[in-house]
């Protein structure tokens, strides 16, 4: 059984800007020594990696710079925003049936200096042939689609889309790590801001960073050994629904009952813990709607509840549910969610910037609207 | 053709009946012949029957428009140039979870653009116009069905 059967014992990252002069390559081998330190982990000891089929630094490349073992188990995880828990999920399933012992997961990625992804040469693919001709061109544009059918069916509005900037960017300033740590966001900055496709606004969109992270996973008890306090990994789960697509999902039954819900539904089989019990959740946040729609999908409230979920303050520290306490992508960092991994575990040791007292048990989750993962994770 | 322009639909053999029927001002969408459920996009096989064949059928072209989006710059040429413009999702007549994305225009032959988004409602009736954007390329584009 997976259930707490390994624990995330490092965590580590490089800092985040708009612009950093050193290469992908050389972010991923910081941010994995750094997580390694964290662990008091010995780089030689490191049997397995997981990482983001989008990750441009190979295993080859990070085993022989920071001096890995002799590496047994290695894992890629499609679907950009989808993968994070993914790789953590990954190797606890490899280190708890015994394919390795310490494994690597980890993101770099220089989305803030380097070029727009969209941008690039079409290749033949369902949005290439189906959308972009039409000038559905960028990932906001595909969502914001689906967020005017959430707002249409469910009364959900800008208001509630605000809700989401204002509480991650609240989170995001107790943050020094933070890009956004210095600016604060007021409804009115939100509400008069320019569209990039409506009905989303700038302050809808995650910010685009240069950064890595990575995190340790070991067994439980080895994780006892080890310099800081485990972070268990109680439940794991992956999701693809039926007829999806990933980012264009226009052609199921049910596209506002995307990914999370598969998830979600194999995270919960493997694990006691139920939404009601969950103090905290690290949200994948690429866009503020991508919020409700996991609320939704991970069981905080009903179908079309999650718009209203998001009122009085709910989602900041003090708040019924506080989500993406570093400031998650939208403040943060956007490192194709990873910094979501490691705030979850810095919740459960009590040293977050914005700590919820006591916490125990934190939700991460990958993107919704994409073939997606999520992690349950405990003290 | 410039293999950067966004605005050129990479064809392989499963999409190529939907653009040939394009051209000669059809609609065409995949049916399993089995079922005879609508399959979009098309594909080798049938998920309602794999061992069914999807065949080509002609749909009415009349649809509602199911969502919008109205994109604004940054954006690649040529929509840098055009937007905002509006690009709608259209819920087919014959099977409303078949959800074509196109661009709405005022009138056929008229540029993405011309529509602003207060003429657009979720509801609206839609139909086809066939678009030859470029020499060989003919894509569907929706006006209000009044």
């Amino acid at each position: 059984m997976l259930q707490d059967a390994t624990a995330i014992v490092g965590i580590g990252e490089t800092a985040f800007a708009k612009r950093l002069p050193q290469s992908e390559k050389v972010l991923a081998c910081h941010a994995i020594l750094a997580a390694l330190d964290d662990a008091g982990i010995d780089p030689g000891d490191v049997d397995g990696f997981a990482s983001y089929t989008m990750e441009q630094t190979d295993e080859v490349e990070i085993a022989k710079n920071i001096g890995a073992g002799e590496t047994t188990f290695f894992s890629q995880i499609p679907y950009g925003g989808g993968a994070g828990p993914g790789c953590v999920g990954h190797l606890a399933m490899a280190i708890a049936t015994g394919q390795c012992r310490v494994g690597v997961a980890w993101r770099s990625r220089k989305r803030g200096s380097g070029g727009r992804p969209w941008s690039g040469a079409a290749q033949a693919s369902a949005p290439a042939t189906w959308t972009r001709p039409h000038g559905l061109l960028r990932p906001v544009d595909e969502i914001a689609l689906l967020t005017r059918r959430y707002m249409h069916e469910y009364g959900a509005t800008r208001e509630h889309l605000a809700n989401v900037a204002i509480a991650v960017r609240k989170a995001a300033n107790r943050n020094p790590r933070a890009m956004m740590h210095a600016r604060a966001l007021s409804r009115e900055e939100y509400l008069g801001a320019r569209w990039i496709s409506e009905p989303l606004c700038l302050y809808d969109n995650c910010l685009e960073t240069d950064g890595a992270l990575a995190c340790v996973v070991v067994s439980a008890e080895r994780a006892r050994d080890c310099r800081r306090a485990p972070v268990y990994v109680h439940a794991f789960g992956q999701g693809l629904p039926r007829q999806h697509h990933t980012m264009v999902n226009y052609w199921c039954e049910d596209p506002l009952r995307g990914p999370s819900w598969t998830c979600a539904k194999q995270l919960y089989r493997g694990s006691q813990i139920r939404p009601s019990d969950i103090d905290v959740a690290q949200l994948y946040d690429a866009f503020t709607p991508l919020v409700p729609l996991s609320l939704e999908g991970y069981g905080f409230c009903g179908r079309g509840e999650g718009a209203a979920f998001t009122e009085d303050g709910a989602l900041e520290l003090g708040g019924r549910l506080p989500i993406n306490t570093s400031g998650g992508g939208l403040s943060e960092a956007y490192v194709h969610g990873f910094n979501l991994i490691n705030e979850g575990v810095r919740q459960l040791r009590g040293d977050s910037t914005a700590q919820v007292a006591g916490a125990s048990t934190c939700l991460v989750t990958g993107g919704e609207g994409v073939p997606t993962s999520a992690l349950l994770l405990r003290r | 053709m410039d293999a950067q322009d966004p605005t050129l639909p990479p064809v392989d053999e499963d999409a190529a009946p939907f653009f040939e029927g394009c051209r000669a001002g059809e609609l065409r969408v995949q049916r399993c012949s089995q079922t005879g459920r609508l399959i979009f996009p098309p594909r080798p096989l049938s998920p309602w029957a794999p061992h069914a064949r999807p065949v080509w059928a002609r749909v009415s072209g009349r649809g509602t428009i199911w969502s919008f989006a109205v994109p604004h710059p940054p954006l690649l040429p040529p929509f840098q140039d055009l937007a905002p413009y509006v690009v709608v999702a259209v819920a087919l007549e014959e099977d409303p979870t078949v959800r074509l994305i196109g661009n709405l225009i005022a009138r056929p032959g008229g540029p993405i653009g011309e529509i602003t988004p207060e003429e657009v409602s979720i509801g609206a009736p839609v139909r086809a116009s066939f678009e030859t954007i470029h020499e060989g390329v003919t894509l569907p584009r929706w006006v209000l069905d009044r």
